[in-house]
C-alpha cells in the first residue's frame, strides 16, 4: 500500500503562497516554502479543512474520473447517505438509484444499507464492550487524526468496518451470485461527498486492502444524475435501506441508530479535537459511545458536495421523518449463517510524526532550543514565515528546516542592526581618512 | 547524544476559581510530553492526574502552582498550592468522599475522584497538606509501558 497517498493535494499553479490555509489545519501539515503551500504527507489527516480555507481553489481532492468505471466489465455503484441531501425536492431514496443505474451502472447498493450492517455490529460492541467510551471508526480523517494526536485512544476505536467497505463486499457478493460472473469483472465506486475516503480506498485502516475500486466525487455526478431524476429510464428495484442507514448522513446518525442513551456526537474537526481532549483527560467517565466527525453537520458537509450542509442536513432529516418506522435488531443479521462478519482486521497504529527525535534525551535537548526560540519570536502567530504559529517556526528551526530569518520580524531587527553597524563603521572609516 | 543529561520543566500558575483557564496547564503537559515522543498510555496517565490536580486546584485551593519535569527516566508533576490544606487526607483519599459545594457539583465537577485518580494513575504518589498549602508529589516512570 502506498502509505502517505494522499487525496488532498495543492495546484501549485493555483496557489498564491498565503497563509489562510496554514492556521485552520489540525495537525500543523502544511508550511508555505518559496511561495507556495507544501502539505507534509505523513502529517495530513485529509479532513479538508485547506479546501475549504483556500480562496484560490488551489487545495484539490483527487477523485477517480467517471472514465474510470470502463475499467470494469460490470460497475456497481455504492451511493453514500449524503448524496440524497443534494436534491431539492426528493421525497424518496429510491429515484437516486435509478437515476445512478440510468448513468451506466449496473447494479446499486446503498452505503446505507452498509450502515444498517454496521449499526447492528456496534449494537453488539456497546452490549459487550468495556471500553469506555467506544469511539466510531466511522470517519476516516477522525480516525487518522486519533492514529497522529491521540494515540492514547486508539483502543478505543471500535473495531469495525466502514459502511462502504461492508457495502462494497456485499454488494459484490449478491452480485456475482445472481449473475453468475467472477469477482475481478466487477468494480464498487463508491459516490462520494470525502476525500478522506478516497485516501482510505487507496490506503485503508484496520484492513488489509480496501474491497472499494474507485470514488467518484458527489460534485461529479451531481449534474448528470439530477437531470436524470425526474423520469429516469431504468428502475432500481432491489431492496432499501431502514431510516437508520440513511440517517448516518447527517452528524449524530450513528449515534442515534445504536440505540444507546450515552452517546456523544461531535462534528467539525476543531470540535472533535476539543472532545478527544476531555476523553483522554477522563473527564467524561460516563460515555459509552463517541460519534466525531470531521466535517461540520457530519457528511453532508464534506468537501466535495454540490449542496449547503445545513441545507442537505435538514432534507436528510426529512426524507429520514418519511420513512417507514422500524426497529433494528442487532442480532438479526449475525444469528444467520454465512453472514457477513464487520470486524476490522489488522490493528490501527500510532503515527508518531509529531515527536521531536525517536531518542528521549534528543527530543528533551530539542525541546530546550525550541522553547528558548520561541521566547525570541514575537508570538504573534502571523503566519509570514509559512509556519502555522511562532512555535511552530521554532521547532522547523530545531529540526533544521527554516531559518530565523524566515520571521519577518527578526529579518528586519537584524536589518536594522547591520545597518547601524554599517553606519558606524563608515562613520569610523571616515574619521581615519 | 552524548552523555549530557537533559532536563525539561516548566511551571503553570493555578488561579483559584478561574475555571475559563481550567485544563491550559494539563493541556500543554500533554503537549510537551507528545513532542518528548513519551509513549501514549503513559501520557494518557500523566494527563489524566496533571488535570484532576490542576481542577483540584482550581476548586479548593487558594491557588498554587503545578510544576512538569521530565528526564529521561521520569515524568514527575508537582503540585503546590496556598491552603487551606486537607484536614483529613486519609478521608479525602477515598473515592466518591468530596467537600465540594453543590455550585461544583453543578458544574460538573466534585464527584469525589481526584485524588483518588491521581494515585491510581502515577508510579509514586505523596501528599502532605497543612492550612498553609497542600503539596502532592507525583511520579511516572517512563519506559515502563511495553512497546
Amino acid at each position: 500500500m502506498n502509505q502517505y497517498f494522499h487525496s488532498v493535494t495543492l495546484d501549485r499553479d493555483k496557489c498564491k503562497g498565503c497563509t489562510n490555509c496554514l492556521r485552520g489545519c489540525p495537525t500543523e501539515a502544511i508550511r508555505v516554502r518559496d511561495g507556495k503551500a507544501a502539505i507534509i504527507a505523513e502529517r495530513c489527516i485529509d479532513c479538508g479543512e485547506c479546501i475549504r480555507a483556500c480562496p484560490y481553489h488551489a487545495k484539490v481532492a483527487r477523485t477517480d474520473p467517471l472514465s474510470a468505471l470502463d475499467r470494469f466489465r460490470y460497475r456497481i455503484a455504492l451511493p453514500a447517505p449524503s448524496l440524497y441531501g443534494q436534491f431539492r425536492g426528493l421525497d424518496d431514496t429510491r429515484r437516486v438509484l435509478s437515476g445512478l443505474m440510468d448513468l451506466g451502472f449496473d447494479d446499486v447498493f446503498e452505503v446505507a444499507r452498509g450502515a444498517d450492517i454496521v449499526t447492528r455490529a456496534l449494537m453488539r460492541r456497546l452490549r459487550e464492550s468495556t471500553a469506555q467510551p467506544l469511539i466510531s471508526s466511522a470517519c476516516p480523517a477522525v480516525m487518522r487524526l486519533i492514529q497522529v494526536r491521540f494515540p492514547g485512544l486508539l483502543g478505543n476505536i471500535v473495531d469495525l468496518q466502514s459502511p462502504m467497505e461492508v457495502a462494497a463486499q456485499t454488494a459484490r457478493r449478491e452480485f456475482c451470485e445472481r449473475r453468475g460472473v467472477s469477482a475481478d469483472e466487477v468494480g464498487t465506486f463508491f459516490i462520494t461527498p470525502c476525500p478522506a475516503k478516497m485516501t482510505s480506498i487507496r490506503n485503508p485502516l484496520g484492513m488489509e486492502r480496501s474491497h472499494v475500486d474507485g470514488a467518484i466525487s458527489i460534485i461529479e455526478l451531481y449534474g448528470p444524475l439530477s437531470a436524470r431524476l425526474a423520469h429516469p429510464d431504468k428502475h432500481y428495484d432491489g431492496p432499501m435501506a431502514t431510516l437508520y442507514g440513511v440517517g448516518w448522513a447527517n452528524s449524530g446518525g450513528e449515534s442515534t441508530a445504536s440505540g444507546c442513551d450515552d452517546t456523544l456526537a461531535v462534528d467539525g474537526i476543531h470540535n472533535v479535537i476539543r472532545v478527544l481532549e476531555e476523553i483522554e483527560n477522563g473527564k467524561l467517565p460516563e460515555l459509552r459511545f463517541f460519534e466525531g466527525l470531521a466535517c461540520t453537520g457530519g457528511c453532508v458537509g464534506g468537501p466535495l458536495v454540490f449542496e449547503n450542509a445545513y441545507v442537505a442536513k435538514d432534507r436528510i432529516r426529512r426524507l429520514v421523518e418519511r420513512m417507514p418506522r422500524q426497529t433494528l435488531d442487532p442480532d438479526a443479521e449475525s444469528a444467520r449463517p454465512g453472514s457477513f462478519d464487520p470486524t476490522l482486521t489488522t490493528p490501527i497504529r500510532e503515527q508518531r510524526v509529531l515527536e521531536l527525535d525517536e531518542d528521549l534525551s534528543a527530543a528533551l535537548e530539542k525541546m530546550g532550543r525550541v522553547e528558548s526560540i520561541t521566547e525570541s519570536l514575537p508570538g504573534l502567530d502571523c503566519g509570514s514565515c509559512g509556519a502555522p504559529s511562532c512555535r511552530a517556526l521554532a521547532e522547523d528551526i530545531v529540526q533544521g528546516k527554516a531559518a530565523e530569518i524566515d520571521c519577518i520580524f527578526r529579518l528586519r531587527d537584524k536589518v536594522a542592526r547591520l545597518a547601524r553597524e554599517m553606519k558606524d563603521l563608515a562613520q569610523s572609516d571616515s574619521r581615519k581618512e | 547524544m552524548d552523555d549530557r543529561f537533559f532536563v525539561h520543566r516548566e511551571e503553570y500558575p493555578i488561579t483559584a476559581g478561574d475555571f475559563s483557564a481550567a485544563g491550559d496547564a494539563s493541556a500543554r503537559i500533554k503537549y510537551v510530553l507528545r513532542k518528548l515522543g513519551i509513549d501514549s498510555a503513559l501520557v494518557r496517565r500523566a494527563a489524566i492526574a496533571a488535570y484532576e490536580s490542576e481542577i483540584n486546584m482550581v476548586i479548593h485551593s487558594a491557588g498554587g502552582t503545578l510544576t512538569l519535569t521530565v528526564d529521561r527516566d521520569t515524568i514527575r508533576l508537582l503540585a503546590r498550592d496556598r491552603g487551606p490544606g486537607i484536614p483529613d487526607i486519609d478521608l479525602a483519599m477515598q473515592e466518591g468522599y468530596s467537600t465540594a459545594t453543590e455550585a461544583i457539583r453543578e458544574l460538573g465537577f466534585g464527584a469525589g475522584m481526584g485524588l483518588p485518580n491521581m494515585r491510581r494513575c502515577s508510579d509514586r504518589f505523596t501528599i502532605r497538606s497543612s492550612p498553609g498549602g497542600t503539596v502532592i508529589d507525583m511520579e511516572f516512570t517512563i519506559g515502563k509501558e511495553s512497546g
